[in-house]
């Protein structure tokens, strides 16, 4: 038999678990020679603004062990150019549009955009980013660089958004932070549908020879199979003490540190950084985590979501 | 044109000189479809590293087989060093775009400008050039190598066999023109008709800007071929980008090849 891996998150349903994180994906065209895209459970597209933004100045990025750092600064054609060019070829793909959108330092723009966005039924969710450590996003009242980084901040934010749109919305958090299950709770409270655990991990590498910093902004966001430990902790810490479904992420590169996710409670899972290296791996990922279930005999994934065994 | 991503057979993995080594590698369809500039995203590693994929530039192709050359200068470079023939080999391609021939390039001659690794391209752009040309006397393809030593000079033979004008410039002196390739290219425009040419070249960054520089100020018509760090290889990640008047652009996807006027540099 065929194990069942539909999930429901919010109000939508998706056919199987496996998404692709934004950023790393562009708008899905990029790869549609590389990967059959009808088969990934949800295309998360890159982070939208409001105004266009062209993004930070390069060096963009650099190659660390296990992984990468990035600053691309959230470069994006803002909500006019992407509803008029990226929209209309993603909704081609298939798969449910999650849209990714951002502040650039003024929370009222993600009002902006998520009405923009919800009148359009090519958008089947909204994922909203306080998260980019490559942008200040947060309003100038805020101690913290990022909205993600205050709780009081993420619930008005998140608040604000859930009164202008019914549709499902996920909320992605910083790791970049002392204690996220605090963040995640707020996040939840104010209406939040799920959790996508975690953005980049704030990082640096430096150029001995010429002294600079690799990348130009210096500090950038690192992914990779670098930050899965962290990433995995942070999902089983806000599994344990919030309710609302996580989609994890954070260096997953196969099927079987996909696997991990879901054990540490994860509903779904995002691949990031592997797409670059290997296109078809969210694909690969999909039927492998149905043959584990199979030789488990376990009928459904969500049987396996959150099934740690500990001593603790 | 389509981009695959395909287990390549490695036919050939040797040193040419010094950390210089050429790759042959068997892909019919990856070959068939390549174009000069373009490069292909090759995964060298294994699980241990190093994560992202290499983009290297095609040299040539020749039916099934696609060349490529490359300088040791990191761990992932040093580890492609290491894989043999017999071995696969992940690749995909052919990426971004290459050397174009602009309308006015019936009456124009072509000038070929070569840095290091920079002739790898180039050598498959002249074999382009030479095939699509009706022989015409005076009208040879004249090509500049710029490299650090004598020994490091690459593929003179290749462009001499398909009768090119060639000149060589090293750093030491011990070849050639003592000096940079741009400070002899400059010397010999002096006697070009700098409206009736087209710069084609690839090389180290400081070669470049120095020729942009150049080309901007005898109005010189140019394309350049640039190298960036790159994550995706696919215009994916907007990692690999370049200034230009038309702000950023990716070195993946709408170069590696800009014109020189286009790039903000």
């Amino acid at each position: 038999m065929t194990p069942d891996l539909k999930i429901k998150i919010g109000r939508t349903h998706f056919k199987n678990p496996v998404m692709v994180a934004s950023g790393t994906f562009g708008y899905a065209e990029e790869f549609a020679d590389l990967l059959d895209l009808k088969k990934l459970g949800a295309i998360v597209s890159k982070t939208i603004t409001v105004k266009p933004r062209q993004g930070n100045i390069p060096p963009r990025t650099c190659e660390t062990p296990a992984g990468l750092i990035n600053s691309i600064g959230l470069e994006n054609p803002g909500i006019d150019g992407f509803i008029e060019n990226k929209l209309p070829v993603l909704k081609k793909f298939g798969p449910p549009i999650i849209v990714s959108i951002a502040s650039e330092g003024d929370p009222g723009e993600f009002v902006i955009l998520a009405k923009r966005l919800d009148k359009l039924s090519a958008v089947t969710a909204l994922e909203i980013n306080i998260s980019c450590p490559n942008v200040k996003d947060a309003g100038k009242n805020l101690k913290t660089k990022l909205i993600s980084q205050d709780p009081k901040a993420t619930y008005a934010v998140v608040k604000a958004v859930r009164r202008v749109t019914g549709k499902t919305l996920i909320t992605k958090l910083s790791p970049n932070v002392t204690d996220i299950v605090e963040i995640a709770q707020a996040a939840q409270d104010a209406g939040s549908d799920a959790l996508a655990l975690i953005n980049t991990v704030q990082g640096m590498a430096i150029d001995i020879k010429t002294r600079q910093p690799k990348i130009a902004m210096v500090v950038g966001g690192l992914s990779g199979p670098a930050i899965r430990p962290i990433a995995l902790r942070m999902v089983w810490e806000v599994y344990r003490k919030v309710g609302i479904p996580i989609i994890g992420m954070g260096g997953i590169a196969d099927t079987e540190s996909a696997l991990e996710f879901f054990i540490a409670g994860a509903s779904a899972i995002s691949v990031g950084t592997q797409n670059f290296i290997d296109p078809g791996v969210s694909v690969k990922i999909v039927s492998g985590i149905s043959k584990y279930l199979q030789k488990n005999k376990i009928n459904s994934l969500k049987k396996l979501v959150g099934t740690l065994e500990c001593k603790i | 044109m389509r981009i695959r991503q395909n287990r390549a057979e490695i036919l050939t993995n040797a040193k040419i000189c010094g950390k210089y080594h050429k790759l042959i590698i068997k892909d019919a369809k990856i070959s068939r479809n390549s174009r000069p500039g373009q490069f292909l995203m090759l995964k060298v590693g294994d699980s241990q590293g190093p994560l992202l994929r290499r983009p290297l530039s095609i040299h040539r192709v020749d039916k099934e087989k696609i060349e490529m050359l490359y300088e040791r200068i990191g761990p992932g470079t040093e580890i492609l060093a290491q894989r043999k023939a017999g071995e696969f080999l992940d690749v995909i391609g052919p990426l971004g775009n290459g050397f174009t021939l602009p309308p006015e390039s019936r009456e124009s001659e072509a000038v070929l400008l070569a840095g290091g690794m920079g002739v790898a391209p180039l050598v498959f752009w002249a074999q382009r050039l030479v095939a699509g040309k009706r022989k015409s006397a005076g009208d040879r393809i004249q090509v500049f190598i710029g490299a650090r030593t004598k020994e490091q000079i690459l593929c003179e033979k290749e462009f001499k066999k398909l009768g090119c004008d060639v000149k060589i410039a090293t750093d030491d002196g011990s070849a050639g023109f003592f000096g940079r390739v741009t400070g002899l290219l400059e010397a010999a425009l002096q006697t070009m008709d700098c409206q009736r040419i087209i710069v084609y070249a690839c090389g180290p960054q400081p070669m470049l800007r120095e020729l942009v520089r150049i080309c901007r100020k005898k109005l010189i018509s140019s394309q350049v071929s640039l190298e960036e760090h790159m994550a995706c290889g696919i215009g994916a990640c907007l990692g690999c980008v370049v200034n230009t008047i038309d702000g950023y652009k990716r070195v993946c996807k709408e170069g590696p090849v800009f014109e020189a006027k286009k790039l903000i540099y």
